[in-house]
């Protein structure tokens, strides 16, 4: 119990910290923000439920009104915003991607890539863009049209999220509650 | 830790939070509900003349935390200006602006202390229903608490990586900075449970 409780409440503390992170630059020039890798790592490394709770608790932070945001955005206003639609994703991403990270039969990079990218990707956007859609006034594949531009950043956060999970599960096995 | 509340003192802070949170959601609702431009523009206007009523410094901040809009409604004058429906682009622009500001100006003027009283009155139905909200409160305060303690960690791996190598630590910083989570979080968890578990 306790060490639910705590590993929740310090994977809540890193997606915050994150945030103040600057942006990563990627060799050819692409700007990722680390919060969403932290979105993903929740799921891959805490398994399903202690992910989805861990963001949560994240969000409510952000809810209660700490510039914990990337950006230093926060309180109420994120949730009225365009993108509140991925907000409330993100504790769903975080579920999914450690729910295959749980259960896929493969090595655990690899349950971890396919788990973010079914979550962090496939899951965040089928939030998000019905989300930006509702707040924009327009059809869901104009929605969709205008998020493209993300696209490719986010596959490289899903094999960053795998990369990451695998090295952690070879330095700290017993630590990977995904896989214990 | 900074909070987005405003410290100066306006006659709204002393509104009870719940109060203000039920007035937001029913505001937010009505604001979805109305479709022509010229309702939502006489809220705007007055959701101006509040702020500035509320003193400089807050009608500064407001208008500095719309800014991540600012995109979206360039956006919106490409889009709109494009299928010529203006009235429309009009009113979608100015239900993102009225909307979120409201909700800007419930956090700027409720204290965090005023927001955790008014959560712990939102999840008392849940307590009285057996579920453990005392976790809750302990894994916020928990959270809090050590946003400053990892922040430190990853500033320590950052300076030593930057003794040892002339190139940016880039994505690779993740790996400790998760490993120091994990450990943190393994140290928690042996000083809850040695003084008396969570409960």
């Amino acid at each position: 119990m306790e060490r639910n409780l705590s590993h929740i409440a310090l994977f809540a503390a890193l997606i915050a910290v994150l945030g103040f992170v600057p942006q990563i630059m990627l060799p050819f020039g692409v700007p990722i923000t680390a919060q969403s890798l932290g979105i993903m790592l929740c799921g891959t490394v805490l398994g399903a439920k202690r992910g989805a709770l861990a963001v949560l608790l994240f969000l409510l932070l952000v809810a209660i009104g700490l510039p914990l945001l990337s950006g230093g955005r926060g309180g109420l206003g994120v949730f009225a915003s365009p993108t509140a639609g991925f907000l409330i994703g993100f504790p769903v991403a975080a579920f999914v991607a450690g729910l295959v990270t749980e259960k896929a039969p493969m090595a655990v990079g690899w349950a971890a890539g396919l788990g973010s990218f079914l979550g962090g990707v496939i899951t965040l956007y089928a939030f998000g863009i019905p989300g930006l859609a509702l707040m924009l006034d327009k059809s869901l594949p104009e929605a969709a049209l205008m998020i493209t531009a993300f696209l490719p950043g986010d596959m490289i956060k899903v094999a960053l999220a795998g990369l990451v999970t695998h090295s952690l599960a070879r330095m700290r096995p017993g630590a990977l509650l995904s896989r214990n | 830790m900074l909070t987005l509340t405003s410290p100066v003192e306006t006659p709204l802070h002393r509104w009870p939070a719940g109060l203000k949170l039920a007035l937001l959601c029913a505001a937010t609702v009505l604001l979805f509900r109305l479709t022509t431009p010229l309702p939502l523009a006489a809220i705007a206007t007055a959701l101006a003349a509040l702020h500035l009523l509320l003193g400089r410094s807050i009608a500064a901040t407001a208008l500095r935390q719309l800014r991540p809009l600012w995109p979206f409604l360039a956006l919106l004058a490409l889009w709109h200006g494009l299928t010529g429906d203006l009235a429309q682009g009009a009113t979608i622009a100015l239900r993102l602006i009225t909307a979120m500001a409201l909700a800007n100006l419930v956090t700027m003027t409720t204290r965090l202390s005023d927001m955790l009283a008014a959560l712990d009155r939102l999840t008392a139905p849940l307590a009285r229903a057996g579920l453990p909200t005392r976790r809750l409160t302990l894994a916020l305060a928990l959270a809090l608490r050590f946003i400053p303690v990892l922040s430190d960690r990853i500033d320590t791996i950052r300076a030593a990586w930057t003794a040892r190598s002339p190139r940016r630590p880039g994505w690779r910083i993740l790996i400790p900075a998760a490993l120091a989570a994990l450990d943190e979080a393994d140290h928690v968890a042996e000083s809850l449970r040695a003084r008396g578990g969570a409960g």
